[in-house]
């Protein structure tokens, strides 16, 4: 009777699909549809044919509502498999943003380079004028990173969204 | 978590030649399906399949007079004969109006596979004329839907279709098809006897829900089962083992709208139908049992009333064909995901050979408890019987099931929806499954005519009824057309009350009686309508003239429109109000005051 838990949790699902013509919109399509969250979703081909792709969504709800969306996701005609990386264990999330600070004051701009090699970010661009950091890691470091930067000059973000896995020998 | 066994190898053998255009080949494929019937009209785009369909005998073409009702006409084929029904629209506005009845096809799982005409391949995103982007439109309104763009694709994928519609939970899928794929050289290829490389639903219950199942039911003192559509859907086997499961339990069975007809509604354990208009036994049986196991049905607002005060204390067993459907609204202790029929079956087996007696004692208490409730005779209404006072509109049912039984004759009905759809299913009876058309999820006025259609080419010596309203029938009353052209001796049986009933009932109950809208001006005079489409027309006005005019429809070798003119204020009681629990039921005109608790959360709900 988990259902009854009224409790909100974040739950990182990875679905393995078909690499067919209109399948991202189908899940998109089944999300808003039945107003489920979407808080990031990552798609690209992932066998040597690029027949299969896989998508990693994170999403959020009771436990209810993350059981409906396993659910209503498995039975997708060109969905192969649907993971609970969350339920399955410890598991590793990642994503990679880019971000733009736009300054010229010295003491902003060693600011901010420190921050970055504090953070493991990589300056992959500069001008006298502005840096863009790449940067990979879980969405709260890269979270934390982007508030270090808007009082140095932030200017603009890109992030791709979560790729995610199992830790240790499971695999989806 | 899934667990799904490693694709099938893809067709190792080179691809046949092809020899056959695209249409050919894809009548082919539908032969090789099983097809006999299609429901359709023509248009440019799908031109080289009715060329194809011109050349051959083996398939037969309905031409209806509007889109939606070839997919409403093929789900009275498809739920009356537990075949795929068959649709064939063309490109843009064809396929536009064929949405309606793939929506209703997909909210009351019924299996079908439409056809639509695309324009040529190079020409999509063109906005060519008659283009519509018709899989993204038809995506959330179809279990799955293709775009061929291959030649080499279409036969795979049109057998593919058909799989697809009728595996696991039944709906409709769509077939899109460029003009140029069916004009062109394609090869064909039989049916996969490969199993599906991704969509294989379960159908065999675990063996360990079953024996949880058959352990709680044995403890029950106050069991109900609660059956749905999925036992149509999962054929007469599923109807005979809930039967069987019925009599070796002893238990109460009541049965939502889509479930009529699974279990035989004359039988003294069956308690109606429950839910928003369901009888008084039925749904206090709900609310007050200790053990429910729901079979084929869904836990719909229409059946659960307010969901938070919905059969408080009982513990529930759930089988259903779709994981999607379970925990969904109502949660469960022990779900079996399982095709009705199997789960049915494995359920007698286990209670046969568990060794732990139910309680006798507690179910006979049980029945004695819901027979004060049946004694408060809930689905009563008073007909006048002196000369020239109006009909009741239940009378005027009750009379037809009567007189129908008579006759002797295997019935099928169908409805539209509003007042009429919930008093056929009140008073009107069934002993068999497949029986009984109506829109049930959806709720699509216009339904009943055009499955009345399909069901009648269907079953051309059977009889088949519409049981409609005087606003539902005109929303598709074109296909009356249909019935002349094909001689199909449909009897339309309308409730005429002048009003569209059910919103007046709600806008009486709930909105002070302003009756913004409902009323049905301006009607056409049905027996002059019945007569230009060369079917035969017949009123009936007042009580007397009621079992005249039923029997002379009845006896009718046409088409007919009957014009029974009911009592206009009449209200389908009883009736739970929107937001209410099942304990607190309208019974009839002397409790409608109990609606002026009807909070604005319950004004919300439809």
């Amino acid at each position: 009777m988990s259902g009854l838990d009224p409790t909100y949790r974040s739950a990182t699902i990875s679905v393995l699909v078909d690499n067919e013509a209109g399948v991202l919109a189908r899940v998109i399509g089944l999300f808003s549809g039945r107003g489920y969250n979407i808080d990031s979703l990552t798609v690209a081909p992932v066998d040597d044919s690029g027949q299969r792709s896989r998508i990693n969504i994170v999403t959020s709800g009771t436990q209810m509502v993350i059981d409906q969306i396993k659910a209503q996701l498995d039975r997708l005609v060109p969905v192969h498999r649907v993971s609970d990386l969350t339920q399955l264990g410890h598991h590793i999330a990642r994503e990679m943003a880019l971000i733009k600070v736009i300054t010229t004051e010295s003491e902003q701009r060693a600011e901010a380079l420190r921050l970055a090699d504090a953070f493991r970010a990589r300056v992959i661009d500069a001008t006298a004028r502005s840096f863009v950091f790449e940067m990979t890691g879980g969405t709260d470091k890269l979270d934390a990173f982007v508030e270090l930067m808007r009082p140095l000059g932030l200017a603009e973000v890109s992030r791709t969204g979560v790729a995610a896995m199992a830790r240790g020998t499971t695999v989806i | 978590m899934s667990t799904i066994a490693p694709a099938a190898p893809t067709q190792a053998h080179p691809a046949p030649p092809a020899t056959q255009s695209g249409a050919e080949v894809l009548l082919r494929a539908l032969k090789d399906q099983g097809v006999e019937v299609i429901f359709g009209y023509p248009g440019g785009a799908v031109l080289p399949i009715y060329d194809a369909i011109f050349q051959q005998n083996a398939i037969r073409h309905i031409l209806v007079r509007h889109e939606q009702a070839a997919v409403h006409a093929a789900e009275g084929y498809a739920r009356s004969t537990g075949k795929v029904g068959c649709v064939l629209v063309t490109s843009g506005p064809g396929a536009t109006n064929a949405v309606t009845g793939l929506v209703d096809a997909l909210m009351d799982s019924i299996p079908i596979v439409c056809l639509t005409g695309q324009v040529a391949t190079h020409l999509i995103g063109n906005d060519a004329f008659q283009e519509a982007d018709t899989t993204g439109i038809t995506r959330p309104a179809t279990k799955h839907n293709y775009l061929v763009k291959r030649g080499e694709d279409l036969a795979r994928v049109v057998h593919e279709a058909f799989y697809v519609a009728r595996t696991g939970r039944p709906g409709p899928v769509v077939v899109d098809l460029p003009k140029d794929i069916l004009i062109g050289k394609a090869p064909y290829v039989s049916a996969a006897t490969a199993p599906h490389r991704s969509y294989r639903p379960r159908v065999e219950p675990d063996a360990g829900q079953i024996a949880r199942a058959v352990a709680l039911l044995k403890s029950a003192r106050r069991p109900v089962i609660y059956s749905g559509g999925g036992v149509i859907n999962a054929g007469d086997a599923a109807s005979s083992a809930l039967r069987r499961l019925a009599r070796m339990t002893g238990f109460p069975v009541t049965s939502t709208l889509m479930g009529l007809g699974a279990y035989p509604s004359n039988d003294p354990q069956f308690l109606g139908m429950l839910g928003m208009h369901g009888t008084y036994e039925a749904n206090l049986a709900m609310h007050g049992c200790d053990v429910m196991l729901n079979v084929g049905a869904r836990f719909d607002d229409r059946v659960t009333g307010k969901i938070a005060l919905f059969s408080p204390d009982s513990r529930k067993i759930h089988i259903d064909i779709d994981p999607s459907s379970i925990n969904k609204n109502v949660p469960v202790e022990v779900p079996v995901v399982a095709d009705a029929a199997r789960a049915l079956e494995a359920l007698i087996a286990a209670w046969e050979t568990d060794a732990a007696k139910p309680d006798r004692a507690g179910l006979a208490e049980w029945w004695r408890q819901i027979d004060v409730w049946r004694g408060k005779d809930s689905l009563r209404y008073r007909q006048p019987r002196d000369r020239g006072a109006v009909i009741k509109p239940q009378y005027a049912i009750q009379r037809l099931y009567e007189i129908t039984r008579e006759l002797g004759r295997d019935t099928y009905i169908s409805t539209e929806v509003g007042q009429h759809q919930m008093w056929a299913a009140q008073f009107f009876r069934f002993d068999q499954p497949n029986r009984w058309m109506t829109s049930g999820g959806l709720g699509t006025m216009g339904y009943g005519l055009p499955a009345a259609m399909g069901v009648q080419i269907a079953h051309p010596d059977a009889l088949v009824i519409d049981i409609a309203g005087e606003a539902s029938i005109l929303m598709n009353i074109q296909e009356m057309s249909t019935l002349a052209q094909y001689r199909l001796p449909v009897k339309v049986f309308i409730l005429n009350n002048q009003y569209m009933g059910m919103v007046r009932q709600w806008q009486e109950l709930l909105h002070g009686g302003r009756y913004s809208e409902s009323y049905s001006e301006a009607l056409p005079d049905f027996v002059k309508l019945a007569e230009s489409f060369h079917a035969e027309g017949m009123r009936a006005t007042s009580v007397d003239q009621l079992d005249h005019v039923i029997r002379a429809m009845l006896t009718s070798p046409k088409a007919v429109i009957a014009d029974i003119c009911v009592d206009q204020k009449e209200n389908c009681f009883p009736m739970i109000p929107s937001g209410a629990a099942h304990n607190q039921m309208l019974l009839g005109p002397e409790h409608e005051a109990g609606v002026a608790g009807v909070s604005d959360d319950g004004l919300a709900l439809v």
